[in-house]
């Protein structure tokens, strides 16, 4: 079994210095670490939630939080992160159900990830606030 | 090939198996209409007031939904971290444990937003 004391002083190979960035190897990354920033951003959903079972009060207080410019911009991070992830996510099933694996395709999918969840969470936040 | 650990783990030397990936993808799967509904629903109650927003969480469809999309959310971070810290967290100690803090965190926010949605639900 290999245990981090014998990993730690091997000399490894350079990637991150010498690779151009590939779109679809970008997106990847960026499907790893939009889960991982939705993961955290769960507990503020579950505060939410709890705010608003907790009462009148504590719900104004945590919602007042959320408004604030601050509260918004973590928000907005947040929703682009989600449909960020999910799109990226419709990219796997294709690739699940046996679809997709040719380069302009897959490039295609990679491109229509990040342009649609860009311009989809600019969609939703207007959407939002006209709605309100 | 199977080592003695995988076959007393009962994982393979990947560290996760056929369930693994099929029970991600059926959540994945769930989530999108899940994670539809529940972004629309923060659309229209975004800026209501309190009695509005309590009223419309407590409502047995949208209490349901939202119960569903929780239950989906959280299999499918757990299972998603889990890979993530097999993959970047090689000492068997710190690997443990974090796999372990992984179940922990996901079943705290699984079981706090569930409880917030059941008690709106049943009048509290």
């Amino acid at each position: 079994m290999v245990d981090a004391k014998m990993t730690a002083n091997r000399p490894l190979s350079p990637h991150l210095q010498i690779f151009r960035p590939i779109i679809t190897m970008v997106m990847s990354i960026v499907h790893r670490i939009t889960g991982v920033g939705l993961y955290f951003g769960m507990a503020l959903f579950a505060w939410w939630l709890l705010s608003a079972a907790t009462g009148k009060g504590s719900f104004n207080f945590v919602s007042g939080l959320f408004g604030s410019i601050i509260g918004q911009i973590i928000l907005f991070g947040f929703t682009w992160a989600l449909i960020h992830h999910m799109l990226g996510g419709l990219r796997h099933f294709v690739w699940d159900l046996g679809h997709g694996f040719s380069l302009k395709t897959a490039n295609a999918m990679a491109w229509a990830t990040v342009i649609g969840s860009v311009s989809l969470t600019i969609l939703l936040w207007i959407i939002g606030y006209l709605a309100m | 090939m199977r080592t003695p650990l995988g076959r007393v783990r009962g994982l393979g030397s990947a560290k996760e198996g056929t369930d693994h990936f099929w029970l991600q993808r059926i959540t994945a799967l769930a989530n999108v209409p899940l994670t539809i509904f529940f972004v629309l629903m923060v659309i229209i109650l975004a800026g209501e007031n309190y009695r509005t927003v309590a009223a419309t969480l407590s409502s047995p469809v949208i209490a349901i939904l939202m119960l569903a999309a929780i239950i989906s959310v959280v299999t499918h971070m757990r299972l998603g971290m889990q890979v993530v810290i097999e993959d970047y967290v090689h000492g068997e100690t710190s690997k443990m444990i974090l796999l372990i803090l992984n179940t922990f965190f996901c079943a705290i926010v699984g079981l706090t937003s569930a409880f917030a949605i059941l008690k709106l639900a049943f009048g509290g």
